[in-house]
């Protein structure tokens, strides 16, 4: 009877490790999502650029007049959306260090109000670090009325750091409708807040 | 415990569902695997009937995805995993010496879930807009953005199964680690047990990550979040990483214990004990931990750094060396063995031959350069088929055959059961050899329609497609045949086999080893 009482007490505690196991590793699955940002964010891996706007300081920037970048422009419009886009200019030469000014145009033929977001993308990966923005029409989602257009700025400053091997960067910007995605995010946040979930 | 407990179970229909006994319970799982198996191979049909020759003729290209998709799914959760589970749950406590497994009632739960996660998954086919289409690695945003609306079903169906899997890995952990006979350490035990124990312990450690991927999926789906959504800031091939995180571990679940019965097998028809049982434990708990850092071989052509490329393909083709010292190990049991050719032995000796050929194709998939070519062509369908069929179901096969005699208490036909086995293996090699050529000269997998060049070897590969699924029909009559007339069974059928399980009547006792017996 003894050595069925231990089985017994063994068996839970094997049992309740189990679970505390599998639990654990259901967390770590969702802690893969920021681990997958970090690395991607250290490694430059995946060319996406820094979301946030570059606090730019003239006394610190070194210009590198020795040579110039030439910048590339894309714009391209995900399947889910039929906004007209595009860059005023397909590519600019600049210095390392001066900043570029420059503007994306889009027009929503559309009879409805839209909600767009742009998602950059520097090819080549190893220049995503080197890439700053002042300003981006991409820190923000675009709302836009139906038949309505506007003009997107944009402020580049290529970081003289830049390895002297490259000497053009493309600079690529994906569009998406994400329309539904802000009424929606907006209807659970609005009920998570009804019911006291969240502030 | 008690020991006035009645020796013959309860009758009627209640019996099965209350049931709490680990040979009724493992017998459900191998019935619920057999059906399942059969439903999945028609799939396969349907598939080969429409690759028969080039053109659309049979089924549309949306019908067709959603054939492919489940034949994946049905195949890796509902026919592979219960029936290793459903192996796991008669032999275990018979080969370890334990009166049942350690949590009977979990037992019942974790296999009744089952049958409800099937019949949801599978009634996706005739809800509007059609079953899950996106292949069985569900990737998003073909599984959430283009996803029809029955993938919420989808979702909530490997949820289930994955509860299941945890529960019955947590099951085979407590009953493994506490409830062997006295006498019996970890390095006695059955090399089937040890495949077990670390196949628990990979379940345990990846089905939560599929189900944290299915609940990013479903969130993106219904609430507005953007885990895997470009356009909210999320990242598609995000998936693909999660998702193999736990997809290459499950490679192993499916493999390691058909390396146990394959190690159980081939020594008693050899009639000489295991070559390097401890080398063998080593490998297996080397491949277990390997397979944790070789995901991204998955995805080589995601755009990777060369750093991430190189890590990956030489990582992956370690793996080939514990491997190679498990099939020098069965050979080597074999060399100047006293053989005979039972057809558990055939479809063992079977297995050694077609998985290496499975495993080497692999080695071939891992150089990541030569990767960009194979990727995604019918060489990667024939690669996975080669370790699945002739591996997973090869072992299954050979591992029904060799325990049929104890779970029934009786003998099956040997002749018919050869006829099987033949037909099988011509079948096998006839449907995925072809595959490799098709897919060195480029034909794309999941595509229903394709390049007249292709047209030969498609056609032989669904000759034997056909071949190799009508002979399953011959199987479910062996198994049914042996059930209801064959000849009676002696406890220990088998000249050279060894274990505990052998020590039992057959057909085994409704409860055996309510005293445990003394290993020495």
């Amino acid at each position: 009877m003894r050595f069925l009482q231990n089985i017994k007490n063994d068996t839970h505690r094997s049992l309740v490790k189990g679970i505390l196991i599998a639990l654990g590793m259901f967390a770590f699955g969702f802690a893969l999502v920021p681990i997958y940002d970090v690395f991607c964010k250290y490694t430059g891996l995946n060319g996406k650029p820094d979301q946030n706007p570059y606090l730019y300081d003239p006394d610190e920037i070194e210009v590198d007049l020795s040579r110039e970048v030439t910048i590339q422009f894309l714009a391209t419009n995900n399947v889910n959306i039929n906004w007209e886009f595009r860059p005023t200019l397909h590519k600019v030469k600049v210095n390392p260090g001066n900043i570029a000014s420059l503007a994306f145009y889009v027009r929503n033929p559309t009879n409805r109000d839209m909600v767009g977001q742009a998602i950059p993308s520097v090819s080549p990966f190893e220049a995503t670090d080197f890439v700053h923005k002042t300003e981006c029409f991409c820190f923000l989602s675009q709302p836009l009325g139906a038949y309505k257009e506007k003009i997107m700025p944009l402020k580049i400053i290529i970081d003289a750091e830049l390895p002297k091997r490259i000497r053009t960067i493309t600079l690529s910007y994906t569009l998406f409708d994400i329309t539904d995605m802000e009424t929606k995010g907006t209807a659970v946040r609005a009920k998570l807040e009804r019911e006291g979930f969240i502030q | 415990m008690s020991t006035d407990h009645h020796n013959s179970p309860p009758k009627g229909l209640m019996r099965w569902v209350l049931t709490t006994n680990h040979k009724d319970i493992g017998s459900m799982y191998l019935w619920l695997s057999l059906i399942m198996f059969l439903v999945g191979g028609l799939m396969a049909m349907v598939i080969r009937a429409e690759l028969f020759e080039p053109g659309l003729q049979i089924v549309d290209p949306n019908f067709y995805n959603q054939m492919i998709t489940m034949h994946g799914l049905i195949m890796v959760f509902g026919a592979v995993m219960p029936a290793f589970t459903g192996l796991a749950n008669w032999m275990l406590p018979l080969m370890i010496g334990a009166p049942d497994m350690a949590l009977p009632r979990m037992n019942n739960w974790s296999f009744w879930i089952l049958p409800f996660a099937f019949l949801m998954l599978t009634s996706t086919l005739f809800m509007s807009g059609g079953g899950p289409n996106f292949g069985w690695t569900a990737y998003a945003p073909l599984s959430s953005t283009y996803a029809p609306p029955s993938t919420t079903f989808f979702i909530f169906a490997i949820h289930m199964m994955g509860i299941s899997s945890i529960m019955g890995a947590i099951n085979v952990i407590a009953t493994i680690i506490n409830m062997r006979a006295p006498g019996m350490t970890l390095m006695k035990m059955p090399l089937f047990s040890w495949t077990w124990l670390i196949t628990a312990y990979l379940l345990l450690a990846v089905m939560p990550v599929l189900a944290g991927a299915m609940t990013m999926l479903l969130m993106d789906i219904h609430f507005g979040t953007s885990f895997f959504n470009a356009g909210g800031g999320g990242d598609p091939v995000l998936y693909q990483h999660v998702f193999w995180f736990f997809g290459h571990p499950e490679v192993y679940i499916i493999i390691l214990p058909a390396f146990g019965v394959i190690s159980t097998i081939i020594p008693a028809f050899s009639r000489k004990p295991l070559f390097g049982y401890s080398s063998m434990v080593y490998a297996l708990a080397s491949i277990a931990f390997l397979s944790f850092i070789v995901w991204a071989h998955h995805m080589f052509t995601v755009g990777m750094p060369l750093v991430g490329e190189l890590f990956f393909m030489y990582a992956t083709m370690v793996i080939a060396v514990p491997t190679g010292v498990k099939v020098f190990n069965w050979v080597a049991t074999m060399f100047r063995g006293s053989l005979t050719f039972e057809t558990p032995m055939l479809f063992s000796i079977a297995f050694v031959v077609l998985f290496t050929i499975g495993g080497l194709s692999g080695l071939m998939l891992a150089i990541a350069p030569a990767d960009f070519q194979y990727h995604d062509t019918y060489f990667v369908v024939a690669h996975f088929h080669y370790v699945l069929v002739p591996g997973s179901v090869f072992a299954i096969f050979a591992a029904t055959y060799y325990w049929l005699p104890k779970w029934t208490g009786h003998m099956y036909d040997e002749a018919l059961a050869k006829v099987h086995f033949w037909f099988t293996f011509v079948g096998i090699n006839l449907t995925f050899f072809p595959m490799h050529f098709l897919g060195l000269a480029g034909m794309p997998r999941r595509i229903p329609d394709y390049n007249l060049q292709f047209a030969d070897f498609n056609l032989i590969a669904s000759v034997g497609g056909f071949l190799f699924g009508i002979t399953q029909l011959l199987f479910v009559f062996i198994i049914i045949k042996c059930i209801k007339t064959g000849k009676k069974a002696p406890d220990s059928p088998w000249e050279g086999a060894n274990g505990l399980e052998w020590t039992v009547p057959s057909p085994a006792p409704y409860h055996t080893f309510s005293t445990p017996p003394v290993v020495k």
